[in-house]
């Protein structure tokens, strides 16, 4: 039997948000584990045992990366929330709230993607005390314009709709009219973009780490484990770099996919193929 | 009364008025016809009358009031296009809930089927649409009801059990309605007297 593009889609969407679970449970409970230092099983090449490996301190590896992973994953879900909060109330105002208002808020989106996204970011998390809460408020304080774009325009779209005029001539307040006839439209480009600003989050996230101005280094995050794997890569360590850069890529990966296919899947155009 | 006094609007500030100066008077249990070309703005005349679009020059008045700017309007307007006027994404019982609490004799005299309401709009075609927006448009407080062209795109049979339907209901409960049409054989058949663009003009 031939799957059609949907059962793919939602195969897809499934496998992605399981492994993505998996990896983030799994790094909650390897936390203890990846800051056990051992000298006796320094520097292993990957083998059965370990399967990636260790580092010169004798971590294993595999531990490290997954805790690393699931902190920039929690970092991103975190922060890819309060983004897209930020888009939703922006986006509805800027189309809701008059002339004035909309062009402020399309200055404030031009202004913010006019700068680049990892400078603004550096310096957002720099002028924070990096750490944490300094990569948290720069990640999420950076990622809302392309999504606020996309609601501002849904909503205008909406709002000039015959179907939303003829309900507001029928009594219905602008509170009524648009949670019965704007939400239901919005959520769909909501949820999709939600989901695919993890991704950037992530990686933003263990960008900024990777040069410095992130995490601390005592923190088992991917930015860290790549940024210090790359004094060691010319000795011939090059697990270090390897298996963690490709399962940040995986994980990458895996959320865009996440994303795209529940696009598919919420799109009524897509229902035939 | 219904009455448009003097409207003057234009799309573009500055360019050519599309309504220059109209006047029109619709009587409660009246129907009037509206005849004239295409583009020569029997809809944006409506969409005024309704309340959509503000006149640059000129006032619509029910009953020597204007508009009320929020709340149920007494001037409904059925548009031309159904599964515009329809939200894709709710139940046709919904979208009926929106023009106040259901009326079933008025559903049973538009010929609007049980279980048509569970359905959406993309499961019905426009003539089942239509009646939808037909009965939502006729609530308790609608004064004047406006057609534009609501049975264009219908079957004759369909076009007469609406029209028929139609002026049951608004000369039961005196509802004024200007009725917009390209064809003249309608217009002569449901209305009780025909006007064109150009004499509204003065």
């Amino acid at each position: 039997m031939r799957n059609n593009e949907r059962k793919k889609a939602v195969f897809l969407f499934l496998g992605a948000v399981l492994f993505l679970t998996a990896v983030t449970a799994a790094g909650i409970f390897c936390r203890q584990e990846a800051l056990v230092t051992d000298f006796s099983r320094r520097n292993l090449a990957p083998c059965p045992e370990y399967w990636f490996g260790t580092d010169w301190m004798g971590r294993d590896m595999l531990a490290r990366t997954l805790a690393g992973l699931s902190m920039s994953i929690r970092i991103g879900l975190f922060t890819a929330g309060i983004s897209a909060c930020i888009a939703l109330v922006l986006g509805v105002t800027a189309a809701v709230m008059g002339k004035m208002a909309d062009r402020v808020i399309s200055f404030l989106i031009d202004t913010i993607m006019g700068i680049p996204h990892l400078l603004l970011l550096i310096l957002v998390s720099y002028a924070l005390g990096k750490g944490f809460r300094g990569v948290a408020v720069g990640v999420a304080l950076t990622h809302w314009p392309s999504l606020t774009r996309v609601i501002r325009g849904e909503v205008l779209q909406l709002k000039n709709s015959e179907f939303y005029q003829i309900s507001r001539k029928l009594g219905w307040g602008r509170g009524r009219a648009a949670l019965r006839h704007m939400l239901p439209h919005i959520l769909p480009q909501f949820m999709v973009g939600l989901i695919l600003l993890f991704p950037h989050a992530i990686l933003h996230e263990s960008s900024i780490t990777f040069l410095g101005f992130g995490l601390s280094s005592q923190q088992p995050a991917i930015g860290v484990i790549l940024s210090e794997s790359m004094r060691y890569l010319i000795t011939g360590q090059w697990w270090l770099a390897l298996f963690p850069g490709l399962m940040l890529v995986v994980t990458v990966l895996l959320f865009d996919a996440a994303g795209n296919s529940l696009r598919k899947l919420l799109d009524p155009a897509s229902a035939h193929e | 009364m219904l009455e448009a006094n003097n409207i003057i609007f234009s799309y573009d500030r500055g360019r050519e008025p599309v309504l220059d100066r109209v006047n029109l008077r619709v009587e409660p249990g009246e129907r009037v016809g509206i005849f004239s070309p295409s583009g020569s703005g029997k809809t944006t005349l409506l969409k005024i009358l309704s309340g959509y679009l503000v006149p640059e020059k000129g006032q619509v008045l029910v009953d020597g009031s204007p508009l009320p700017q929020r709340g149920f309007c007494p001037v409904q307007m059925v548009w031309q296009h159904p599964e515009r006027a329809v939200n894709p994404r709710l139940t046709m019982k919904k979208i009926l809930a929106e023009g106040g609490p259901g009326n079933s004799r008025l559903e049973t005299v538009f010929g609007i089927q049980e279980d048509w309401k569970r359905r959406y709009p993309g499961e019905l075609s426009g003539g089942e649409l239509q009646r939808f927006c037909i009965v939502r448009a006729l609530g308790e407080g609608t004064r004047y009801l406006l057609a534009d062209e609501i049975t264009a795109m219908l079957d004759f049979i369909t076009q007469a059990q609406i029209w028929r339907g139609l002026i049951e209901e608004t000369e039961k409960r005196q509802i004024g309605m200007a009725v917009v049409s390209h064809s003249r054989e309608l217009l002569d058949q449901v209305c009780t007297r025909i006007v064109t663009l150009e004499e509204l003009k003065n």
